[in-house]
């Protein structure tokens, strides 16, 4: 096994370039316990740590309309290096939902090493940080030496533990909209700490767009994101006023929303539970976050 | 390949370490540092608890050559037998050591929530130490000695 240190990202390309079989490795929280368990002996590691560029955040316009013409929105370019700790401490104001969730990611050794990238890159239906990209609408930046481009979250995921990543890319960063509206996260599992979901959930409210975003884990062979529902409320807000006037939400909406939640499930029955208690348990997310975030947007009218 | 690194404020080196190989077998194995716990593999049990840039990390997912040029700290290098750090003395006389294979990565946990917040509740501390754990004591002594370490530290109890 040969040990590739890339010290810059144009490196790091060039070494995927040249050894498309190489496994990135970053936290290695996921890696490591492959190779520890012998369950993986790639030819060539390629340790991201080193490169200076993945461990960046910044915010702006989007890159496909850097004047912010037809969208005026602050964009967050999370570098994919960047780990859960910092995701809390340092983007807790503009990016709450994935904030939360990485709170829940398993204990804080692992959230110092853990990366989103690293979650992306597993692409595991139970990853945490994707439920609120999902509801964010974020956009996966994957590189190669061919250039750049930006994947909708909703075509990343292709199947359990694939993704869309050429085998020359490298994923550089996600991008998403700063928060316009409260943002909220939970999961179920057996205890507090270093729990695989076993199911989980992330809502976003865009009042600015009056629009919704809700994806889901633990609930599909891939995170998924719960369409109808988020139409169904959405609309909802907007033809009874809702929105605007900030009013208490009619307990008939919150559930209506839950039950097309759960039917945008397709889950398995697993050793962490059967499908049908995860259906009910997407129901009782789907309230619970809602109830929520529709509390702290009427607790931040002006 | 070769790997050296600042560890317990010395330049360590290795030779022939696998690349895949972990930090954690390195130290053990490697560089006669045998504090760090070799529990799981798998960064569940927080047994190998080491300071990555002062960061507190599972020295069994980090790969050895992620530790290239980096300074470590092990439960080595808080304190030694005739010299306890106090979190260690803290342990010894909350009676939170039974076999003692969870305390190396108990310490240095301990060791990195008291020098961040000097007077965690029960609460925080139960959430800093959730990637540690403990099949002997129970976690009541434990909690106990890092009160107990806390206070101390903040001048309100000699040992
Ligand atoms: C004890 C424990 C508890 C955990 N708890 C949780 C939890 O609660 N929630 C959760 O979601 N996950 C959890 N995980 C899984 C893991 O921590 C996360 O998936 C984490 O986000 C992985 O990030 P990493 O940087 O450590 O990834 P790594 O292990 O370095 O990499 C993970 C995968 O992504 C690939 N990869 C990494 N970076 C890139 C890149 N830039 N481009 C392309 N591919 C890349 C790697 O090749 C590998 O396939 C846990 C793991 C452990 C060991
Ligand atoms: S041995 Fe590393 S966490 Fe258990
Ligand atoms: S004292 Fe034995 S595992 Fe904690």
């Amino acid at each position: 096994m040969e040990f590739l240190a890339p010290s810059s990202l144009a490196e790091a390309l060039e070494a995927k370039a040249a050894h498309p079989d190489a496994v990135p490795i970053c936290g290695g929280t996921d890696v490591m316990v492959e190779l520890n368990f012998d369950r993986r002996r790639p030819d060539h590691l390629l340790d991201l740590t080193r490169v200076p560029e993945l461990a960046e955040w910044s915010v702006g316009a989007h890159p496909s309309d850097p004047s912010g013409a037809s969208d005026a929105s602050e964009f967050v370019r999370l570098g994919a290096s960047v780990t859960y700790a910092r995701v809390i401490r340092e983007l807790s104001d503009r990016l709450p939902g994935l904030a939360l969730a990485a709170r829940t990611v398993g204990s804080p050794q692992i959230r110092n090493r853990g990366t989103v990238g690293g979650n992306l890159g597993a692409a595991s239906p139970a990853g945490d940080s994707h439920p609120p990209l999902l509801a964010g609408g974020a956009e996966v930046e994957l590189s190669s030496v061919r250039g750049t481009r930006l994947v909708p979250i909703d075509d990343f995921f292709t199947g359990p533990k694939q993704h869309a990543g050429a085998p020359d890319e490298l994923i550089t960063a996600v991008l998403s909209r700063a928060t316009t509206g409260p943002q909220q996260f939970s999961k179920v599992g057996t205890r507090n700490a270093m729990v695989i979901a076993v199911t989980s959930l992330g809502l976003a409210l865009h009042p600015d767009k009056g629009t919704v975003g809700v994806g889901i884990g633990s609930a599909a062979p891939t995170p998924v994101r719960a369409s109808d529902a988020e139409g169904f409320l959405a609309a909802a807000l907007d033809e009874t006023g809702l929105w605007q006037s900030r009013n208490a939400l009619p307990p008939s909406v919150a559930t209506e929303f839950a039950v097309k939640v759960a039917d945008a499930a397709a889950p398995i029955d697993d050793v962490r539970g059967t499908a049908a208690y995860r259906k009910h348990a997407l129901t009782v997310l789907a309230r619970r976050t809602l109830t929520w975030a529709w509390d702290d947007y009427r607790g931040s009218a002006a | 390949m070769r790997i050296t690194a600042h560890v317990n404020g010395e330049v360590k080196q290795a030779d022939d370490v696998w690349p895949g190989e972990s930090l954690l077998h390195v130290l053990r194995e490697r560089m006669g540092l045998p504090g760090s716990k070799n529990a799981c593999e798998q960064g569940e049990c927080g047994s190998c608890t080491v300071y990555l840039d002062g960061v507190p990390v599972c020295a069994c997912l980090v790969a050895a050559g992620q530790a290239e040029g980096r300074e470590i700290v092990t439960v080595e290098g808080l304190g030694t037998p005739e010299d306890l750090h106090p979190v260690q003395q803290a342990f010894l006389d909350a009676g939170a050591v039974q076999c003692g294979f969870c305390t190396p990565g108990l310490i240095v946990a301990t060791h990195d929530l008291l020098t961040r917040d000097p007077g965690p509740d029960d609460a925080e501390i139960r959430e800093a130490l959730a990637g540690n754990l403990c099949r002997c004591t129970g976690y009541v002594k434990i909690i106990d000695a890092v009160q107990l370490a806390a206070s101390r530290q903040r001048g309100e109890d000699r040992p």
